[in-house]
């Protein structure tokens, strides 16, 4: 089984859907905030849906904004299962430990080596390790 | 962490549920970037308002006023989503209107000091050298730890919240000497004569460096740069790159030269900005089907100075019919503004001059845009061309006499 240790993590166990971004992402820049699909023009991920899904980003966007649009998102239940980034930033995770969504930076190996978009994840935050438990067909 | 007795106390409840709920909060967050303890502040700045926050939001601060929450620091707010003078004519929710005064009436109770800037830097609290702060949004953090050398990372709206309740914030980020070493040079060549260019800086720096930790220094420019140009400079960077710092030697307090401004790192990055990548920049973007009918002065709020010029140029002429030019400033410089005739130059001109908000936060943005077949947004600020595409605006970054010239014309160029 592939797996992906990652340097720093908050959160609970979770399992879901993989949704791997070549590009950085801001809940406030990219999202659309009521459907949980990402809308702004141009980005790698343009209408896909981050509701109740696994993210892995490389990095994260400028944004104070982004802290409480996690709580916002998570309320009208269009918030995904856990944030993986690469590279973050103190908003991100302020507004994810607010929310009580997982969140973790720093991985290796990279996920472009071990998983793509639509394999089924678990996030284990105690042990900072993602496991790829079923690779999409 | 570490906690200190007074930590521990609040931890237990001592200075009620609220500030309790607060801390545990922080440690967790603390405990994510390894923080060994908390550091003191003297000042917050959050950002709370319906736009950002929603409806859990004010949920949430109902509750804390339930809780007896109180500020324990002294705490402004950002820039807000409704001018309410406006609210009607720029198609707001009357509902939602509501519940903005509530969020307003409710952050006064816990004894917020309602602002309503995005430019606290400029007219309401300068922190001094080493002074720690817990400020969000990121133009007012890059600004406090590069310009005044105070520390701050960037606290999100619950953290800041936070930090305000308790009166301190975990210790990691630009709190720490050891992050805030200069990590690359970048050389100024290029003359900067407009704050698009400003911004444009910021843009190619930025987004070619996205890391929160990544700290530009820039060096060789050939003169002062004025408050309203680091501000889009800044606030450029912290949007394009996530970056909440950066040196200039000879202006920031701690880059007397590039060595000190390294930290005693040797950079491995040197980069240079000619007047050259800044024309490629602003006529880099798609102009999409034309549409030169919105231009906006927004995101960072103007300066005093920033309107006087803006009054300047706007000075008997008239934004064309069927256009829209929105300028954004708080309510003390309106005041000044109003005083000193640049807002009734501005108005004259057809100019909506919106108080204590951000065009990028308004409410009912994206059905604003629909209902106004706006397609294309024009601005001399290089965040807000960056960071308005969720609304789905093409955007388009300009000079400031240039956007004049646009919103009087209605011809893009």
């Amino acid at each position: 089984m592939s797996s992906i240790s990652v340097t720093r993590a908050y959160g609970a166990v979770v399992e879901g859907e993989a949704v791997v971004s070549e590009e950085g992402f801001s809940p406030r820049y990219d999202l659309d905030r009521w459907t949980g699909v990402i809308t702004k023009p141009g980005h790698k991920l343009e209408g896909t849906s981050i509701v109740d899904k696994i993210c892995f980003f490389p990095a994260a966007k400028g944004g104070i904004a982004a802290g409480w649009a996690f709580y916002d998102i998570k309320w009208k239940k269009i918030a995904p299962k856990a944030f993986i980034f690469g590279v973050t930033n103190p908003v991100m995770v302020q507004g994810a430990i607010f929310a009580g969504i997982p969140i973790t930076e720093g991985w290796d190996p990279h996920p472009r080596e071990v998983v793509n978009t639509g394999d089924w994840v678990r996030v284990d935050p105690k042990r900072k390790l993602i496991e790829v438990l079923k690779s999409k067909v | 962490m570490q906690l200190t007795p007074e930590e521990q106390s609040i931890l237990g409840g001592g200075r009620g549920a609220a500030a309790q709920r607060a801390l545990e909060y922080q440690i967790e967050v603390g405990r994510f970037w390894g923080a060994e303890r908390f550091v003191p502040v003297t000042n917050v700045h959050m950002m709370g308002d319906i736009e950002v926050m929603g409806d859990a939001g004010l949920e949430f601060l109902r509750n804390e006023v339930k809780q007896f929450a109180r500020c324990a620091v002294p705490t402004t707010t950002n820039a807000r989503c409704i001018d309410f003078a406006h609210c009607e004519r720029m198609g707001q929710d009357a509902g939602e209107a509501m519940k903005e005064k509530e969020i307003i009436a409710t952050l006064r109770r816990m004894d917020v000091v309602t602002t309503d800037t995005c430019i606290n830097y400029q007219t309401v609290y300068q922190p001094h050298l080493g002074e720690h702060v817990a400020w969000g949004d990121t133009g007012t953090v890059i600004y406090a730890n590069s310009v005044f050398g105070a520390r701050s990372n960037f606290e999100a709206g619950p953290a800041a919240f936070a930090a305000a309740l308790t009166g301190r914030t975990p210790e990691y980020g630009f709190h720490l000497s050891e992050n805030r070493g200069g990590s690359f040079t970048v050389e100024l060549k290029a003359a900067l004569n407009d704050l698009a260019d400003w911004g444009a800086v910021g843009k190619l720096v930025g987004e070619t460096h996205q890391n929160y930790y990544a700290v530009p220094v820039f060096h060789g420019y050939h003169r002062t740069p004025g408050a309203d140009e680091l501000k889009h400079l800044g606030v450029a960077l912290a949007s394009y790159g996530s970056m909440g710092m950066f040196h200039f030697v000879g202006v920031t307090p701690e880059a007397p030269s590039i060595e000190v401004a390294l930290g005693g790192r040797i950079s491995s990055e040197r980069l240079s900005i000619t007047d050259e990548q800044i024309e490629k920049t602003l006529s880099s973007f798609n102009l999409g089907d034309g549409d030169a009918r919105l231009v906006v002065f927004s995101g960072p709020q103007q300066s005093l100075f920033e309107m006087k010029h803006l009054a300047s140029l706007f000075k008997d002429r008239k934004v064309k019919p069927g256009s829209t030019c929105i300028v954004t400033t708080n309510s003390a410089i309106l005041a000044q503004c109003r005083d000193l005739g640049y807002a009734k130059a501005l108005e004259d001109a057809g100019v909506t001059i919106l108080e204590g908000v951000c065009f990028y936060i308004l409410q009912n943005l994206s059905p604003m845009r629909i209902a106004n077949r706006w397609t294309n947004m024009v601005s001399n600020s290089a965040k807000i061309v960056n960071i308005i595409g969720a609304h789905r605006f093409n955007t388009i970054l300009r000079r400031t006499a240039d956007c004049v010239e646009i919103s009087c014309s209605g011809v893009l160029r």
